[in-house]
This record gives structure tokens, sequence and C-alpha cells, in this order.
């Protein structure tokens, strides 16, 4: 069974979406411990691992790809709503 | 999969090796695309390159890539022989591309519309010639050649949402791969590097590479503010946006993950050939095609296409591995693409499609026609600066 999201860098921070995530879903992936989907998350779009803070950096390819606007509880969608430029 | 795979070629007089053993008939300028057409239709295993260049242009830069640009794909290691169409008053001349065609170490015949007495003239005797020049590279065989011989660019056009997820990240698995085994890797692109300069220049060997990687990443920028004003924004597009990705810096390192994470060592200009080996830039455009024929120039014998939407477009003298980013583009597609980067999503992991890519590319090397070489889908033109005069 595929897994539904994928982490591209160890180091990363957010996960991608390989479908459509629906909200309180289950997601197991790797060998790790399974994380529950906060809200639903379209394909090809980010879900926060771990809880993250105002102004948290977001890691993917394991490099900065922005800042968190707000907090943003594990398992939530990442994007613009609530998430900014790296620099900002 | 075997560590390292043997790899095989065409050894040339300057040391490198072609993975091809083309006849290349080109024109210096545009004037003359239909002898070079009609030489293609009386010899069609010539690979003929009509072009939209040649003259008409005078501004430094621009010379100086016409000049690059076309005595680089006669100097390509992956052609064993060329024809050389010229009319004669053009701005890239026979007589002015001569001196980089010295030392060429291989067969060359060159033909003048206005010396040879019109353009069918020029025709039947480029025809005869090309029949030789076919008898003489049939005659030639093929060696071993290391890995450290090999020169491989990467593109990536018609991207989508999953390009930099699956597609991408394959190719850069491939890519650490070949830089590990003493390969050349090159990848450009420059305003697909928009926001990621801080991390490429944290990769450069050295203060260097570093300056010009940031000075390569701002210029592109600013030029892309300049000539779109407002709408620079839309580098990271709503349709980005659809696809889920936030920021710029998100959309470029989708891009710039299918050069792995090796060290870069070198950026070389737009059809420049590296002077080292491992991770290369090239300060060339995004546009799929002037980027390709940078990439050829410069002298790789092979590239990886990523897409998403679907580009069937190769390029007439160097293999191109397509690679689809998700299953609905590959079997939409199958006749044009080489690789499904989408079984990543359905359980397949990096490491097997790794593996896949690296055994596909073994073949390629050693022979087999990738989709853009079967379907006959290469394109040849290249970037310009300045406006016709």
């Amino acid at each position: 069974m595929a897994d539904p999201i994928l982490v591209i860098h160890e180091k990363d921070n957010v996960a991608v979406a390989l479908r459509d995530i629906e909200a309180g879903e289950e997601i197991r992936f790797g060998n790790g411990p399974s994380i529950t989907a906060f809200e639903s998350i379209p394909a090809s779009h980010k879900i926060a691992l771990r809880d993250l803070a105002q102004g948290e950096k977001v890691i993917k390819y394991g490099e900065i790809v922005g800042t968190t606007t707000m907090p943003v509880k594990k398992g939530s969608w990442v994007h613009g709503h609530n998430m900014g430029a790296a620099d900002g | 999969m075997v560590d390292t795979p043997a790899i095989n070629g065409y050894r040339r007089y300057d040391g490198r090796f072609g993975i091809r053993n083309h006849l290349l008939v080109i024109p210096t300028v545009s004037c003359v695309n239909g002898v070079v057409n009609r030489i293609g239709r009386a010899v069609p295993e010539a690979v003929c390159v009509p072009h939209a260049h040649g003259c008409g242009r005078g501004g430094s830069r621009d010379l100086t890539i016409l000049f690059r640009v076309l005595s680089g794909l006669v100097r390509h290691p992956n052609v064993g022989a060329a024809v050389l169409v010229g009319l004669g008053c053009e701005v890239s001349n026979t007589k002015a591309l001569a001196h980089l065609l010295e030392d060429l170490g291989k067969p060359l015949t060159v033909l003048n519309v206005q010396e040879e007495g019109g353009s069918l003239k020029t025709a039947e005797k480029a025809v005869a010639a090309a029949r030789e020049h076919l008898a003489d590279l049939a005659r030639m065989e093929r060696v071993p050649m290391g890995w450290e011989d090999l020169f491989l660019s990467i593109e990536c056009g018609g991207s989508d949402a999953m390009s930099g997820v699956t597609a991408n990240v394959a190719i850069g698995a491939v890519a650490d791969w070949l830089v590990g085994h003493g390969a050349t890797v090159m990848f450009g692109e420059n305003t697909e590097m928009i926001g990621t300069a801080h991390v490429l220049a944290r990769r450069a060997v050295n203060e260097e590479v570093a300056r010009r990687i940031t000075e390569m990443v701002d210029r592109a920028e600013s030029l892309t503010r300049e000539i779109m004003g407002d709408l620079a924004s839309f580098v990271i597009s709503p349709g980005n946006m659809d696809g889920g990705m936030t920021t710029i810096a998100e959309k470029s390192m989708g891009c710039i993950v299918k050069g792995g994470t090796g060290p870069i060592v070198e950026v070389v200009d737009y059809g420049e050939t590296p002077t080292k080996k491992g991770l290369i830039l090239q300060d060339g455009p995004g546009y799929d095609a002037d980027s390709m024929a940078g990439f050829a120039a410069s002298g790789s014998q092979l590239m990886f296409f990523s897409t998403g939407r679907g580009t069937p477009a190769g390029f007439p003298t160097v293999p191109v591995i397509k690679v689809a980013s998700n299953s609905r583009l590959y079997r939409a597609m199958e006749d044009d693409m080489d690789i499904n980067a989408g079984v990543l999503v359905e359980g397949v992991s990096l490491e097997t499609l790794r593996d896949d890519m690296i055994e596909f590319m073994v073949r390629t090397i050693n022979g087999r026609a990738t989709k853009p070489e079967a379907n006959d889908m290469g394109l040849f033109t290249f970037m310009t600066v300045h406006p016709p005069f």
C-alpha cells in the first residue's frame, strides 16, 4: 500500500500529500508513528509533520522554503493562509 | 544492479566520447535551410538541423552565443562527421567559423551556396559528401568508456505540481549517483533558481563559484522584473499556488532538486564547455528549447527532461530521456515518455525508481533510442539577447 504522504528530506517539517487527504484521516507513512490530518489537504499540498510556532521556518527539500505566519498544529494544511516568504 | 555498470561510446580525437555517431548537417544561416531540408530528404540517416539564426544580429553577446552554439554542435562528441552548409554573406559565415573548427578531428564538408552555383548544386554535392561520411561512420566501433567520460544535463519543462515531488527528486537521486561515480552533471534555467541563490551558493566549492551563482540568480530576478513589471510576481503563478506551492523559494527548490545534493564545482556561461568534472550550473534561460541547445553546445552527450504536463521535445544529436512526473501523463503519452516517476506515489521506493532510471540510462548510453529519438522529435533553436536589426 502506497504511503499517502511523502517526506522529501529527513530535515523536513512538512510532507507532501500524494493524494487528497480527508480531515481526521490517520496517516501512516514510513516506519514512524502515524499522524492525524487536522483538516482536509489537497493532493500535492503540504501537511505539518509537527506543531510549528508562529515565525518558525518551514523546511521542505531539507531547505527553508518559507516562514509560518501563525501557530500551525501538527497535521494541518500548510499554505498561503499560514505561511509566507522565507525571509518574512 | 551492479555497482558500476559498463558503458561504451565512440572515442573522439579530443578524448571525449560520443554515445551516438551522428552525421550532422547544419546551415550557418536560415537562408539556406531549404538546402539542408533537401539533403535530409535524400539522406534520411543524416541529422539535419535547420534553424532561424546566423545573421541580422550584431551585439557582442549575441555573436558570442551564435558562434559558440554553431561550432559547439559541430564539435559535439555525439557527432562523428558533419556537413556545414553556408551561404557566403552571413554573419556566421564558414570563414568566420573556421577558426572555431580547427583541430576538429572528424570529417567535415563545407559548402557555400554562393560559391557552388546555387542551392540545387550545393545540395547535390552535399548529398554525395553525406553518403561518403555515413559509410565511414558505419565502420566506426564502440569502445568501453568510463563514467567520468559522461556529461549529462538536466532540463525540466511543462512542469506540474508533482514535478518537484516525483520526477525532479528521482532525477536528483540519479544525479548524486552520477557525480559519485565521477560523471559530470549540469543543470541551468537561471529563472527557475530565483529564491534559492543562498541554497546553491552554500553548496559552491569556493567563493568565486558562490559569487557567480549569486550574480546569476540576482540577474535573472531583476531581468524578470524588468521584462514582466508587475506581472513578475506571477513567476509564482495562481496555477503554482493551486498545485500547493506557497513561495517562490519552494517552487524553485522543486526545480533545483533535480541536480541532486552535490557540491557545485563550476558555473559556465550559456553553451560554454565546463573545465571541471562534477556538478555544474549553466547560466542560461528557462525556456526548454534554448536551454537544451546550450547544454548540447557545452558538449553534453545525454539529457534527462522531466515534465508533468507532457512535452515530447528532444534534441537532434543528443538522446533525451523523458521523465513523466505522474502516471496519468505517462499513460496518456506513453509514446513520448521514457520513464514514469509517478510510481513514487504508488508505493515504489525512491531507491527502486533511481536504480530503474540508472539501468534505463545505461541502455540509452549503450545505443538504445529514447522516445524523442525514435519519434524524431529533436528540436533546435537557441538563445538570443537582442531583437534582430
